[in-house]
């Protein structure tokens, strides 16, 4: 099996004041194409700060990043931002839909900005997957916090990524919504064969992907295969 | 593109109640501009037309002779539309055997070209020509009892009287003339047989101008031209100019409202934009993760901001044509003249253009941050790593305001060195601003009232914790109400000089003539008539014999000396006094009150006499005082205020020189009405029949009118722009609500009550109200001293009422603004408020 993510050496340090803060330490690991992927820890261990480096969001203090085959290193922000929008699929903890734009306007954003030509026919077939299909008109403010992270599946899958980051995408819903949530998401990439990293707190989640990172203090603990591998 | 469109049409879509806001602020300040900018156009077409007709005409040429060939050929070359002769004369009214000295006007052809020749009855100015009568002034006839019907006798020629003239442009010349005016036929003149070679008389040929004639350049060229036949041309504009200062001063004012409405529009543009971008902020993060460019996302509210402004332009431009076309309907009883409107595309372009502008410059420093802001905040991490944002692009937009302030100004203004004034002094205006609000959190910081209660103490927390407004709204809150109360002070100063004038001690009746053993009687005459004595002023006539050595025959042959030779051929009317008056201020050399015998005799000259008899301080004047020769070196240069009713003079004496020369008074009375200035009138010239009474109520019509006119446009269009300030200052307010809304919010989660919230946001706005309004009243204060003393050139007195009015009312609406900001809050509950606010 190929890598779509390659870690290597990653160091992240930020300056609070007068003080440098390293939030990450020596961080390798690869992630295979296809597999799902788990990145855990306590709070402050990095994880988010891992899954925006992963992303591309970010740059890091040194080491290097290979997503897709591509060395973020060498990538400007743009041209991160245009990798993403091919490559990656994101799911937040709050959602964040765009709150000016409706259900079916915000599924349309990345294939729109591929610009492609039936994003809403594409992007209404979605929302009928995750099963808002005629919600598709409501704005943000008008949905549940479930429906919202529904229609927020739908955006991360709407421009058919390789690679799916969803940052503690059950932290905002309550058990039952969560356990709905989370079941779609892995409906949806299955069907679409989608690699999937989740930073979670959740070690149940955790244990439904294939291989777990555990972090502590912004350093490794463990990478290993759960038993769903 | 198309899709960058598309997504700033939904995002602004959903955002349409805070962009409303946003395009209020373009609205008004356009429409503002743009009616002022029509009104102003309006207001100087509808001047210059009354200053043509002071004139009758577009130019004139006059020349004290029959005009030789050459001159003649000048003349008709430019195609005269009428032609008149005027000489002083005795005339008689053989009804009474009344004799009098009068200018005769002999016209011919379509006088006045501009204006009305008002007589009664009305039809005489248009029959006289073909009933071979004469109009004689209304005054005149008043005075000696002389009815329409009677007759005159000028020379050899006794002719009847058509009707009283009781107005005719070109003579405002009566306000240095001894001679009330009496209207011939032209072709009758050689019948009175006084015009013999040699008798002093003026001809003046009338002309019109098309538009396209450039007046400046036309006497540029001319005037060598007819300098050389001994002719002068005289345009209408340095009639106009001749108006005062009161007329300079108010396009100076209307320039200065225009730029404070379009200011007040970007103060209203800049602040709302700052909140609203700032609360984007995280939805472009978002669409950074979702693989948006820096570029898109910028492009994003570039072309929602540049749309709005256009459209607010647009909105704007048409509203202020709108305001321009209401008058002559809304206003038609209050409007003390006619507004002829015409329809142009050309102030909605200006306004689409400068919304534009507006809309862009004013959100570049705001936008910029979408360029800048990092997709890590979607992850909720807050990234510091961009807080260098480069340098230069900030520079280059800051500068491009700067730019477009400094453009703006010279346009309205065209006077570079004021242009840059202005913008500096905006500048620094919202450098104390920034550094007030700045200091203000600090020192809170610093000397944080620990003990004071929650609700204070969170009040002051918002102040200058995170996600504070205090400096956004300061700068807001501080330019609006500086802009308001410079205008404020400003109108109060000029029309603190329209008044003068037009009070009751101000002379209205003027009584020439008058011989020194006549002066105690005529005093008494006045006094008997509930009159009061204002001036008696000394006047001695004499004429200039030589000019630095050189007399006019030598300046005449000498083509390099650029010596008008108006100055060798006029008549001067000169006094002499220890003082300076009201009208007039020194602007070279020293003003001398008195001299003994034998000493150097240093005189005062008007600005325009120096000029155009190219003297200087130092200079020397010989005066020939009826037949004495006197010398004089020029010891001071006046302004002279000629708009001022009252008598000035080009050429003022010092005292100690003059108190012997041949001379009489002239004394001044303010009549208060028609019938009294009769009474008067009549009993003066039935026992002194050698007084000439001028009653300047008639000779100042034109002149009061347009006064009148300044004092309407500077009140009504400060008070139009100051009411621009304050709804661009509610709408900046406003803008705010949903900066607080989150807090209060989860406040009342956490279960405050209505009262705590209140109070913690009653503080916050109160001494955001107060802060901003007290520095910008303070600034005002400075700026409009400085625009007193540099720009209008007017003793500046403040007044209280920014300070009494203003101050309070300003702080009470950004409490009231900042209070209903959080109404909602109140009266929902916390989720209902968050899903429809937030």
């Amino acid at each position: 099996m190929s890598k779509i993510l390659k870690i290597n050496g990653l160091e992240k340090t930020y300056t609070s004041g007068n003080k440098q803060l390293t939030v990450l330490h020596n961080i390798s690991f690869d992630v295979e194409q296809g597999q799902t992927f788990s990145i855990v820890g306590p709070s402050g261990s990095g994880k988010t700060t891992l899954l925006g480096l992963c992303a591309g969001l970010d740059a890091p203090n040194s080491g290097s990043v290979e997503l897709c085959g591509h060395d973020l290193n060498t990538l400007n922000e743009d041209q991160r931002a245009q990798l993403r929008n091919r490559e990656v699929g994101f799911i937040f903890q709050n959602f964040q839909l765009l709150p000016t734009l409706t259900a079916l306007e915000n599924v349309s954003v990345p294939l729109e900005l591929q610009g492609a030509k039936h994003a809403a026919k594409r992007s209404m077939e979605l929302l009928d997957q995750v099963g808002l299909a005629d919600r598709f008109h409501h704005y943000p403010s008008q949905l549940s916090g479930g429906e919202q992270q529904r229609v927020a599946l739908a955006r991360a899958f709407s421009n058919s990524p390789s690679i799916l980051f969803a940052d503690e995408p059950t932290g905002n819903l309550d058990e039952e919504t969560g356990e709905k949530v989370i079941k779609l998401l892995f409906d949806l990439n299955k069907a679409s064969n989608t690699t999937l990293v989740i930073v979670s707190h959740d070690l149940d989640l955790a244990n439904r992907t294939q291989q777990i990172l555990r972090l502590k203090g912004g350093q490794i603990l463990t990478n290993q295969p759960t038993a769903a591998h | 593109m198309s899709w960058l469109f598309k997504m700033a049409w939904r995002d602004a879509k959903a955002s349409r109640v805070r962009l409303v806001l946003f395009m209020a602020s373009i609205v008004l300040g356009i429409a503002a501009v743009v009616s002022i900018q029509l009104f102003r156009d309006n207001l100087q077409d509808n001047i210059q037309q009354q200053s043509k007709s002071l004139m009758g005409a577009d130019y004139l040429i006059d020349i004290d002779e029959t005009p030789n060939e050459r001159a003649q050929a000048i003349i008709d070359s430019l195609n005269p539309v009428a032609t008149e002769v005027n000489f002083v004369s005795m005339i008689a009214f053989p009804k009474n055997g009344g004799t009098k000295l009068v200018r005769v006007r002999g016209l011919e052809g379509a006088f006045p070209i501009y204006g009305k020749m008002k007589t009664q009855p009305e039809l005489a100015s248009s029959t006289y020509q073909d009933d071979q009568g004469a109009l004689v002034d209304a005054t005149l006839m008043l005075q000696y009892n002389i009815e329409p019907g009677d007759s005159i006798k000028v020379g050899e020629l006794t002719l009847p009287i058509i009707g009283s003239l009781n107005s005719l442009p070109g003579s405002s010349a009566v306000m240095s003339s001894v001679a009330p005016p009496v209207v011939i036929p032209f072709g009758l003149v050689p019948d009175t047989e006084l015009l013999q070679f040699g008798s002093r008389k003026e001809y003046q040929y009338y002309y019109k101008a098309d538009a396209t004639t450039d007046l400046i350049q036309l006497e540029k060229v001319l005037e060598p031209m007819l300098d050389a036949e001994k002719a002068d041309l005289d345009t209408h504009t340095s009639t106009s100019r001749r108006l005062g200062r009161r007329y300079e001063n108010m396009g100076k004012f209307l320039n200065l409202v225009a730029f404070i409405a379009l200011l007040l529009g970007c103060v209203g543009i800049a602040s709302s934009v700052h909140i609203y971008i700032r609360e984007k902020l995280k939805h472009i993060a978002v669409l950074k993760c979702l693989g948006a460019s820096r570029r898109q996302s910028f492009l994003i509210y570039l072309i929602q901001i540049a749309g709005i402004g256009i459209i607010g332009g647009c909105i704007g431009g048409l509203i202020g044509i709108g305001i321009q076309e209401s008058f002559p309907y809304i206003l038609q009883e209050f409007l003390p003249f006619e507004v002829s409107i015409s329809i142009t595309a050309q102030p909605v372009i200006m306004g689409i253009v400068l919304g534009f502008l507006m809309a862009v410059l004013f959100a570049l420093l705001s936008l910029l941050n979408t360029w800048y802001v990092s997709p890590l905040q979607a992850l909720r991490i807050s990234d510091t790593s961009n807080s260098n944002k480069p340098k230069v692009a900030r520079f280059a937009v800051f500068g491009a305001i700067v730019l477009f302030l400094f453009l703006f100004s010279y346009w309205l203004l065209e006077h570079i060195p004021y242009a840059i004034a202005f913008v500096i002094g905006m500048l620094i205006t919202f450098a104390i601003l920034a550094g007030v609000a700045t200091l203000i959190m600090k020192l809170i910081k610093l000397w944080f009232p620990k003990s004071l209660g929650y609700t204070t103490r969170q009040s002051l927390l918002n102040l200058y914790r995170p996600n504070n407004q205090t400096l956004v709204l300061i700068v807001a809150i501080g330019l609006g109400t500086f802009l308001i109360s410079t205008l404020y002070f400003t109108k109060d100063i000029l029309l603190a000089k329209t008044e003068v004038g037009s009070g009751a001690q101000s002379a209205n009746i003027i009584m020439l003539d008058v011989q020194p053993e006549q002066g105690e009687a005529i005093s008494n005459t006045i006094a008997g008539n509930d009159l009061e004595v204002i001036d008696n002023i000394p006047l001695v006539t004499m004429r200039i014999h030589s000019v630095k050595g050189m007399e006019a025959n030598e300046v005449q042959q000498d083509t390099t000396i650029r010596m008008r030779r108006w100055v060798f051929n006029h008549e001067f009317r000169t006094t002499y006094r220890d003082s300076l008056i009201a009208s007039e201020e020194i602007l070279e050399g020293e003003w001398v009150s008195e001299v003994s015998a034998g000493e150097v005799v240093p005189i005062s000259i008007s600005d325009n006499v120096a000029e155009d008899a190219q003297v200087t301080i130092g200079d020397k004047i010989v005066f020939n005082v009826q037949g004495v020769l006197m010398e004089t070196v020029v010891g001071s240069i006046r302004m002279v205020d000629w708009g001022q009713l009252q008598l000035n003079f080009s050429v003022v004496f010092p005292k100690g020189v003059l108190e012997k020369a041949p001379q009489f008074n002239v004394l001044t009375t303010n009549a208060p009405n028609e019938a009294s200035s009769a009474r008067l009138q009549q009993a003066v010239v039935k026992d002194f029949p050698n007084v000439t009474i001028i009653d300047l109520r008639q000779v100042y019509t034109i002149v009061e009118d347009i006064l009148s006119k300044v004092t309407w446009i500077i009140n009504f269009m400060a008070f139009f722009s100051i009411l621009t300030g304050i709804i661009v200052l509610i709408g900046s307010v406003r803008t705010s609500k949903y900066q607080r809304i989150k807090e209060s919010v989860l406040l009342r989660t956490l279960g405050a009550q209505n009262k705590q919230i209140l109070k913690i946001s009653a503080l916050e706005y109160l001494l955001l109200g107060l802060v901003g309004s007290l520095v910008g009243i303070v600034l005002a204060l400075i700026s409009a001293m400085l625009l007193a003393l540099f720009v209008f050139n007017e003793p500046f007195v403040p007044s209280v009422i920014p300070f009494v009015v203003f101050l309070p009312i300003i702080s009470l609406l950004v409490l009231g603004i900042g209070l209903s900001n959080i109404s909602g809050v109140l009266n929902s509950s916390p989720l209902e408020v968050l899903r429809r606010e937030v």
